[in-house]
């Protein structure tokens, strides 16, 4: 009988191991393959109708490329163009492309697949942030190697979210099984993958460019941050991409096997108002409580004092940047005396947070502080994303929210008066409007009026912006200080 | 005996199909979108529309359900909503991966606990035996997770001797393989050891109060030798009942294993779908794991009409 026990236990694992064929790499010893540890994982491949960060964190250029790209000042650099001029009327741009790149199903890069890639966006894709290319009336095919796009208005946010996943450039041969099989003519192609654990990139032998240092990245996808951190630990992976727990962080600093590479993000962690309810449609009940957050203690409490103090929604790798920080200093006595003379001493306001552990510590902070000036706040933490999404996002439910706002150039969403922010400025619109039609130093001067204007009115509470903070062995150099692209750029990554 | 296992058989198919329908009632009313969540934000109303549609949510809850029970009887579990894949063919996968960490942690408790179980009731009245069993009480307390993190930290991050996660087939490197599934089948076995442990231990004891064993001793034999010869066949009625419930407790632990170790198994697959909202995901992967639990009563069921001669009559 007991003999019976152990064929059926036999069976059994024999069963079990039928069922887990597939293939993934280790993390091999080899020089010139590389492991870098994440913590979200691309649900599929298909950034043109799945939303969210991971899929063009590994794939936007490394795998796809597009006309432009961002470098790491956050200028954007010739990628498949050579080079570009701009019309007159700012309408009318003239890529001139590179003529060797080739896609790696071995199809040619030309001006029509151009036309084909930024055409398809207003067609094919289904994620929101495709109305950017809503501005494009038509691409012409000039010749093989020059391709011309004429816009409806003249437009700098357009020429800056082509360095974005939209600008990504795909061959008509090679988009039938996206979320499955990418095509790009990036340094890399997705070589295999096991959900849930890794995705394997190998060098792209046909690349036109300089070939990379690693002939392969293993992206290993560790979603619970201790784990992620032991793996780096015992070798199990030689990069984690972006630390999540900032108490980790002097653990690596004081262990000489590691460099910690700190810098910025696009990524401004925001106490929104809204600004279309009572009471917070007072700009002096906002601006009370602009007065009453200490946000030094804030980002003491919730990101262990990492992160950056910028109070406006520009981080400092935009070129019309600068320090808003001081426009509302911490005086509980004037957020006091604000909140008497707009007849509101003691208002109740429902914070509706996501249940993200950064949101939920600096829900916190924020509750007790205006708790000090006589303000109640409930703090209401909603499943992320799906029920502050529906709740908070779509619905505008609420008075109080605090989220990261992740996107580059985010500022223009206070544009939009149908934004869940419900700030309704005109001279905002009207300077986002000039700002994109005008050249390079008017865009630079129309954002700095907006992101002034926006602090005036304390449309939000800008409480701190994230830090970029990666850590790696010190054989791997040439990381991208700040976060300032969509993707995490594997080109520039070499040994020591 | 054949009419038993009819019978059996017809109760466990009718608890997979209340099984099914309560699974399919409790997706129905969990709050979020999965079309909204799979857009993210700044989807227009319209789009949202277009991919409800798409994804077949917008029809009504019976037609959903027939539909989806309808593939599922035929292996067609649908496609994801947010993977975009089959998902029969992903559970599979993860299943494997699932049943190999189950498998090993079963057996590292069977390890343990079938030679101290045995020990500490043998021994039961020296001090080394009671050291067995109050050693087994102090792992009953231990949860799977802390024994995981405590095993990463002293041979992952430490000695760096193992890894500290992740995951190798078989197939592609078996070594690696090997050294992957010991530290998560560890964390899994020593816990379930401890457990089946105190079990084994008071069925021998049960045991070696019975006549025969008296008998066998009276004959000569040593009381390990008549524990073997004639004890531990009947000791194992009440042992294996307790291990096809305890293989429930280890599915589950194996779920929090799975997280620990970074293991895509079939636990880290339901995190993940009910997270991003991917109902017909979380639909398939909790029916097979209900299934599995019913599956593990019923064989223990039909296992325990064959170890005890007496239960065939009835």
């Amino acid at each position: 009988m007991k003999a019976r026990i152990h064929a059926a236990v036999v069976a059994l694992l024999l069963v079990a191991s039928g069922c887990s064929a597939g293939s993934s790499a280790t993390v091999a010893k080899d020089p010139g393959t590389l492991a870098i540890g994440y913590t979200a994982e691309p649900a599929n491949f298909d950034f043109t109708r799945t939303d969210g960060a991971a899929i063009p964190q590994a794939l936007l250029y490394n795998v796809y490329e597009g006309l432009v790209k961002l470098d790491a000042n956050a200028k954007i650099v010739p990628l498949l163009a050579e080079s570009w001029t701009i019309s007159e009327d700012r309408k009318t741009y003239d890529f001139k492309l590179r003529k060797n790149a080739k896609f790696s199903n071995g199809a040619p890069f030309t001006a029509e697949d151009v036309k084909f890639s930024l055409m398809r966006v207003k067609t094919d894709w289904t994620v929101s942030i495709k109305s950017t290319m809503d501005v494009v009336d038509r691409v012409d095919v000039v010749a093989p190697d020059h391709a011309r796009v004429v816009l409806t208005k003249p437009s700098n946010g357009w020429l800056f979210s082509l360095t974005s996943r939209l600008g990504a450039m795909f061959s008509p041969t090679g988009v039938a099984d996206l979320a499955n099989k990418p095509v790009g003519t990036g340094p890399y192609t997705v070589s295999s993958r096991r959900r849930g654990d890794s995705i394997v990139l190998k060098q792209n032998p046909a690349y036109w460019g300089t070939k990379p240092a690693y002939s392969t990245v293993v992206l290993k996808y560790i979603k619970d941050p201790t784990a992620l951190n032991n793996a780096l630990l015992s070798n199990g992976i030689d990069v984690i991409s972006a630390i999540t727990v900032p108490d980790s962080i002097p653990q690596f600093q004081s262990d000489d096997r590691f460099t910690v590479v700190e810098g910025t993000t696009n990524s401004e962690v925001t106490l929104a108002f809204n600004n279309a309810r009572p009471p917070l449609n007072d700009v002096r009940v906002r601006k009370a409580l602009s007065y009453a957050i200490d946000r030094k203690a804030l980002l003491d409490t919730a990101w262990a004092g990492r992160g950056t103090l910028i109070g406006s929604m520009v981080p400092p790798t935009d070129p019309w940047y600068e320090d808003l920080s001081n426009a509302y200093p911490f005086d509980p006595a004037k957020a006091k005396a604000l909140l008497a003379e707009a007849g509101q001493p003691n208002p109740s306001l429902r914070l509706r947070i996501p249940n993200l552990p950064y949101a939920v510590s600096a829900a916190q902070v924020v509750s007790s502080q205006l708790a000090d000036v006589g303000v109640t706040v409930t703090i209401e933490p909603l499943d992320f994303p799906s029920v502050w999404l529906k709740q908070v996002f779509t619905d505008h439910d609420y008075d109080l929210s605090i989220i990261q706002h992740v996107e580059a150039r985010d500022i223009v969403t206070f544009g939009r008066p149908k934004y869940y922010w419900g700030y309704d400025g005109k001279l905002v619109q009207q300077n986002l409007a000039k700002a994109d039609a005008g050249t390079p130093q008017e865009q630079i001067d129309a954002m700095r009026q907006v992101a002034r204007r926006l602090s005036e009115d304390a449309a939000a509470d800008w409480l701190f912006l994230f830090p970029n903070v990666i850590v790696a062995k010190n054989k791997v150099t040439g990381f991208v200080r700040n976060q300032v692209s969509e993707s995490f750029d594997l080109t520039g990554l070499a040994p020591r | 005996m054949t009419v038993k296992i009819v019978r059996r058989v017809a109760i466990l198919v009718a608890s997979v199909l209340v099984a099914s329908i309560v699974v399919f009632l409790f997706m129905a009313v969990l709050p979020g979108d999965p079309a909204q969540v799979a857009l993210g934000v700044n989807a227009t109303p319209e789009l949202v529309a277009k991919t409800r549609a798409e994804f077949g949510i917008d029809r009504p809850l019976v037609t959903q359900y027939f539909d989806w029970i309808g593939g599922v009887l035929q292996g067609d579990f649908g496609r994801s909503y947010v993977t975009r894949e089959e998902i029969g063919p992903a559970l599979t996968d993860r299943l494997g991966v699932t049943l190999w960490l189950v498998g090993a942690g079963m057996l590292v408790a069977l390890l343990i606990a079938v030679p101290a179980g045995t020990f500490a009731a043998v021994r039961h009245r020296k001090a080394d035996g009671t050291a067995v069993s109050g050693l087994s009480q102090i792992g009953v307390a231990i949860p799977a997770f802390l024994a995981g993190i405590i095993l990463v930290q002293i041979f992952a991050v430490q000695l760096r001797w193992l890894p500290s996660g992740g995951w190798t087939p078989p197939v592609q490197d078996p070594g690696e393989f090997l050294r992957g599934l010991v530290l998560p089948a560890l964390s899994l076995g020593l816990v379930q050891g401890a457990v089946l442990t105190r079990y084994v231990r008071s069925a021998v004891l049960d045991t070696l109060g019975q006549d025969y064993l008296r008998t066998a001793r009276s004959k000569g034999l040593r009381p390990f030798q008549a524990l073997f010869r004639h004890g531990l066949r009947n000791a194992a009625v009440p042992v294996v009942t307790v291990l096809g419930l305890q293989l429930s407790t280890l599915l589950i632990g194996a779920v929090v294993v799975e997280r620990v170790f970074v293991l895509p198994g079939l636990g880290s697959m339901l995190l993940d779908s009910v997270a991003s909202r991917d109902l017909l995901s979380v639909q398939g992967i909790v029916l097979v794991l209900v299934v599995g639990v019913l599956l593990v009563n019923f064989v223990v069921d039909v296992l325990y009409t064959v170890l005890d001669p007496r239960l065939r009559g009835s």
